[in-house]
């Protein structure tokens, strides 16, 4: 291998890591708010992505609509399935007082995982198993350090940098987005405030599930989903938030940078069937040596 | 106390009579029917065809007045595209619904799964869909047990070189291409594809730069085309199946500028373009069948009546599935019987002209039993190409209805 291929294989890295993970950043940033602000593990998570792609793909298939109002259709879609979740059966279970308090989080994750089984299944039965992508909105491709990308992938990290960037500017500059903040760190402290929790759990559900619905139309863009996806979803997303600190908003940016770039090398310089060892086995270091992970705090 | 040990007597008896009831094959209950089960991935594109075809094959026997005035009867099963669901519906098709054939799955780890089942219930299976040579291999090792698996679609060494015969006239005959790089799935189809590929491919003018074989998982193939790239082949030789959308999606996105031609089984789906909104024009992927070729007179009627009943096309596993309720009817005619060892025999002197050929089963003496011939006189294959959102056969000569033809991101010969 010359120099030359030396130089390209490493931006190509660059360039295509970077995509990958501002995709599992997205992801995976929902998925610590509303553990940071409820307690809650939504192991639905990869059905609820899943969801927002096969909308947007049916959308364009038996309605004919263009790319722009697909995309719409699927994150509206990502959306309401995210609130559903939330409406149907989270917010029960954390509500209901038959389950004692401490058993609570096992009944969620339970509960969550067969919700999320029911999607996949309704979406195999509705549209078969087979992967689905949707319309990219911008096509071709450009030349960034000398590799040829596809514009869409270029547009998949802008995109998800402007809603990262928007989501800081919610939870840092704005009264609503500053008692999520304050309730992600002591949900007790918000209460004695006179803010009500379960309003800050719907706003917070609310978030997450516009950043599931944007996540899942980016990634049927830019890679496509079949139903298999929804648990693979479910575990990356659960990694990079373990990774970063369980809770943790910025630790889990971190973290899918660390996740994406790291399968990235494998795959081009292994062989991309280990992709996703190097991550687990990371995760699995981190696990013994710092059990709370990057930028956990509890 | 006697009373009670007569009372266990009888117990055991009728249980071991029951028993007896279950585990003898071939006496089906209503006798008035042929019952043949079928057991498909009804949630996949490629296994949803199965139960419809066999379906539409039962209605139009039935409707002719059946076979030796009975009626045949399918009894269908999902197995969600898992071996150990297959099983269980194998042997409740068996015991309880007491069928007395079985058409099962297009996937070659679930027919590999059935094969020892087949032969313990002494029932009759025929695939339609799957390609691994080592479901007849298996036969030639144990016949005596074995011989009630039939395999009704080609084996992966024949995919393999209907595909190799179709590039050297496509890609060296009218391309003057002369490199290949071969990229399949890692799956028990792919072993003895990949295996004739790296032979016949050369023998083609093809010679094989690298041979690349990736994680059904997969689901960046960035690196695998950057790494394909890099080796400047004149074209990709594909053996996937369980993937199809995502590879396809991507090499339209980066515009990887080296045709894929190959065995590429969701390829064969009508659906297939909307699924991958269009990237899939220009790929080229061999198959036994497609929507507009006339392979035989039967064709173009299936494929007709299957779309005014569903409203789509059917996969490739359709078109054998239909084949295969057509020449079990004829078996069970000539049989005389529902008898699983007279079946086979019947079933081993096929010679029936389907929509796909004409279907002859490999005799005993070969390395694959019960595997289909192929050839001029029987079935040669086809290769066709997306094109504007319509499958077109390039090859055979006698039966194409188009030309060559490739998007424009693709750099025909730019690594000569």
């Amino acid at each position: 291998m010359g120099t030359a291929s030396v130089s390209v294989v490493f931006w190509q890295i660059l360039v295509d890591g970077f995509a990958v993970s501002s995709l599992y950043a997205l992801g995976a940033m929902g998925f610590a708010l509303i553990f940071g602000v409820s307690g809650v593990l939504n192991l639905s998570h990869g059905a609820l992505m899943v969801a927002a792609v096969v909308a947007a793909w049916a959308a364009g298939d038996q309605l004919h609509v263009g790319p722009y109002t697909g995309a719409a259709i699927g994150i509206a879609v990502g959306f309401i399935a995210t609130l559903l979740t939330y409406f149907i059966i989270v917010s029960p279970l954390l509500r209901t007082r038959k389950i004692r308090e401490e058993e609570k989080e096992i009944f969620i994750l339970t509960a969550t995982l067969l919700w999320g089984i029911m999607i996949q299944e309704l979406i195999a039965y509705l549209y078969t198993n087979n992967a689905k992508t949707v319309a990219p909105i911008v096509e071709g491709v450009m030349s960034i350090f000398g590799v040829r990308t596809p514009k869409n992938e270029l547009f998949t990290a802008v995109v998800c940098w402007l809603v990262i960037g928007g989501l800081w500017l919610l939870v840092n500059r704005t009264r609503a987005g500053k008692s999520v903040l304050a309730a992600s760190m002591n949900p007790r402290g918000v209460t004695l405030l006179g803010i009500e929790l379960s309003q800050i759990y719907v706003a917070t559900w609310a978030i997450y599930g516009l950043l599931v619905g944007i996540a899942g139309v980016l990634l049927g863009m830019f890679l496509g989903v079949s139903s298999y996806s929804v648990g693979p979803l479910t575990a990356s997303a659960f990694s990079i938030v373990v990774l970063g600190g369980l809770g943790s908003v910025s630790g889990a940016l971190i973290a899918a940078y660390v996740v994406g770039y790291l399968e990235t090398v494998t795959a081009y310089l292994i062989s991309p069937a280990y992709r996703t060892i190097p991550a687990l086995l990371l995760l699995i270091v981190v696990m013994y040596v710092r059990p709370r992970g990057l930028l956990g705090r509890r | 106390m006697a009373k009670l040990e007569k009372r266990a007597l009888f117990a055991a008896l009728g249980a071991s009579a029951v028993a007896l009831a279950l585990a003898t094959p071939g006496y089906a209950q209503d006798s008035n029917t042929f019952k043949i089960g079928v057991i498909a991935e009804v949630q996949a594109v490629a296994g949803s065809s199965i139960p419809q075809a066999a379906q539409l094959a039962a209605d139009e026997i039935n409707a002719a007045g059946g076979v030796n005035g009975k009626k045949i009867e399918l009894v269908t099963y999902d197995n969600h595209s898992s071996a150990a669901e297959s099983i269980r519906a194998f042997q409740r098709a068996v015991n309880e619904d007491h069928v007395n054939a079985v058409i099962a799955s297009y996937i070659s780890e679930v027919v590999l799964a059935l094969e020892p089942w087949s032969g313990r219930l002494k029932t009759v299976m025929i695939t339609p869909g799957a390609a691994s040579d080592v479901i007849t291999q298996n036969i030639a090792k144990d016949y005596d047990n074995l011989k009630y698996t039939f395999h009704g679609y080609l084996t992966s060494t024949s995919l393999a070189d209907s595909t190799c015969a179709a590039a050297k006239d496509l890609l060296v005959g009218q391309l003057h291409m002369k490199s290949a790089v071969v990229m399949s799935e890692d799956a028990a189809w792919t072993t003895p594809l990949d295996a004739e590929y790296l032979k016949c491919l050369p023998d083609a003018g093809l010679n094989v730069l690298d041979h690349i074989r990736f994680s059904p998982d997969t689901t960046d193939f960035t690196p695998i085309f950057n790494k394909i790239e890099g080796e400047k082949p004149d074209v990709m030789i594909t053996g996937i199946s369980h993937v199809g959308v995502q590879p396809t999606v991507q090499w339209k996105q980066q515009e990887v500028p080296i045709p894929m031609l190959g065995v590429a089984s969701q390829a064969t789906n009508s659906s297939f373009w909307n699924d991958t909104n269009g990237a899939t024009e220009g790929v080229l992927y061999q198959a036994v069948s497609g929507p507009d070729v006339a392979v035989t007179p039967k064709t173009l009627p299936f494929v007709k009546a299957f779309k005014a009943k569903f409203g789509n096309f059917p996969s490739y596993a359709g078109y054998t599935s239909y084949d295969e309720v057509y020449y079990l009817a004829d078996a069970f005619k000539r049989a005389g019987s529902t008898d699983s060892d007279k079946l086979v025999t019947a079933l081993e002197a096929t010679d029936y002209v389907g929509t796909i050929g004409r279907i002859q089963f490999k005799g005993k003496d070969t390395s694959n039993p019960h595997a289909l011939k192929v050839g001029p006189d029987t079935i040669t294959g086809l290769m066709l190409q997306w094109q504007d959102g319509k499958q077109t056969n390039l090859w055979p000569a006698n039966v194409a209805n188009g030309k060559l033809r490739f998007p424009k991101f693709i750099k025909i010969g730019s690594a000569n």
